[in-house]
């Protein structure tokens, strides 16, 4: 099948490839780009562990061509500390509230939230649920991934972080 | 798991979509959200020699209001009906259906076209769309043609749509004001298909039902309009006896398979709760 050549920014960088019309976003991602933070979880557009942000949008990057990603401006994992190399809100609260254990819905769940924080900087505990609906983990239960994107909130927002009683 | 080779068209206006499709035939199809086809793709349960992307067609997007009707084209994504205020003023009840479909990663992708059009008797949008009195603009190679939602299913998969159309626009008439409305979705978890569903929209005046529609969700291959049941409950002040009759009514049309999701007498059992639960929750909206 004839190669199509595609050009996209990933992480505020411009890059090509060649890829076939069926070549999945994800795959460009990890084997052409050799950012392997991207996940493959499911391959069934179930877990979220591809999550990756395209132009403002969530999208499991495993239910996507990359051809059809052909000018988009994407973040993955590997672009969402900050400039100084520092960790970003959510990568701290993630740390410090014990947000993961064994890290393999992580980067999708950080990228999931990335974009929730940004359409609405409060979330209530049930829309950080409702949310990151999507993003399926099997290991912490949720619960301190949810305390992680309060922290983040917090951080974001500029007030104290209180974890609420259990 | 990758899907099968395929060529790749992006056209840009209707009419070279339609273009394409007619002459590629049925070994072409149209990619709208691409959420449920790319997984069908990548399972080998589906291997289309070509896909017909819509994303470049600018015209496929968009919500406006033309008189008492709203017309949404068929590539707009189910976020951008979430983040419409005409959607949330005129037609509640669709944003309430839409927060029930898959996740929202899925929604920032999925189109009401792609879900009205594909047929699959799980989708939410089409017995809302029944329920609602829409009717799609069907555009193939010999010109555009109105059909309402209630003549264009046929079968699980199997649609009014000829070889070569395209679904391009829905449109719904305005309820009136002061309806009262509610979709009600029993399944095992967020991103489930419906085990059974039910949309109510209904308009009460002096605590009497005067107008009642209902239709039904993955209760049967093609989604229902349950019109004895909303027969049996105008007039009446939904009283427990009224209810028991309606959801008596619709459980009579159910056929749903038997599958993952329960047997038939369950979904069937099921399906008349979300009825009641339905017609109770319209009925509390209504002013």
């Amino acid at each position: 099948m004839a190669k199509t050549h595609v050009t996209m920014k990933v992480n505020g960088t411009e890059v090509e490839g060649l890829v076939e019309p069926r070549t999945l976003l994800v795959h460009f991602i990890r084997e052409n780009l050799s950012l392997t933070g991207t996940h493959i979880g499911c391959e069934t557009t179930h877990c979220g562990a591809c999550t990756v942000d395209i132009d403002g949008m969530s999208v499991k990057s495993c239910t996507m061509f990359a051809v059809q990603a052909q000018g988009s401006d994407i973040t993955t994992i590997e672009g969402v500390a900050n400039a100084d190399g520092s960790l970003s809100a959510l990568q701290e609260g993630f740390r410090m509230m014990h947000g993961l254990q064994c890290g393999f819905c992580t980067p999708g769940m950080i990228l999931r939230a990335q974009r929730l924080l940004k359409e609405n900087p409060s979330p209530s505990e049930e829309e950080i649920r409702m949310g990151i609906s999507g993003n399926i983990c099997r290991c912490t239960g949720y619960q301190n991934i949810v305390k992680a994107i309060q922290y983040a909130a917090a951080k974001i927002n500029g007030v104290e972080f209180r974890e609420a009683a259990e | 798991m990758i899907p099968g080779p395929f060529s790749y068209h992006r056209p840009v206006t209707v009419a070279d979509a339609v273009k394409l499709l007619s002459t590629l035939g049925d070994e072409a199809r149209p990619l709208a959200g691409g959420h449920s086809l790319v997984p069908m793709m990548k399972l080998r349960l589906a291997s289309p020699e070509h896909l017909v992307d819509l994303h470049g067609i600018a015209g496929l997007k968009g919500i406006r209001r033309d008189g008492n009707t709203i017309v949404i084209g068929a590539m707009t994504t189910q976020h951008e009906l979430l983040a419409s205020d005409e959607i949330g003023m005129s037609l509640p009840i669709l944003d309430e259906t839409v927060l029930l479909i898959a996740d929202p990663q899925v929604r920032y992708r999925g189109t009401i076209g792609g879900n009205v059009a594909n047929g699959d008797p799980g989708n939410d949008m089409p017995a809302l769309m029944m329920t609602l009195g829409a009717s799609y603009r069907l555009e193939g190679a010999s010109g555009a043609r109105e059909v309402a939602a209630t003549e264009f299913y046929q079968g699980a998969y199997f649609t009014a749509l000829e070889p070569g159309e395209l679904l391009t626009a829905i449109s719904i008439p305005v309820p009136a004001a002061g309806h009262g409305y509610a979709y009600e979705k029993l399944k095992r978890k967020v991103g489930d298909y419906a085990t059974a569903a039910a949309a109510v929209v209904l308009t009460m005046a002096g605590g009497k039902v005067v107008t009642c529609k209902i239709g039904l969700t993955n209760l049967s291959e093609t989604p229902l309009l349950a019109e004895d049941a909303a027969k049996v409950v105008i007039g009446t002040s939904l009283d427990p006896a009224s209810l028991k009759k309606a959801s008596a009514a619709a459980v009579a049309i159910m056929s749903p398979a038997s599958d993952a999701r329960g047997p038939v007498e369950y979904r069937k059992h099921v399906g008349g709760i979300m009825v009641t639960r339905a017609l109770q929750r319209a009925a509390g909206r209504a002013r």
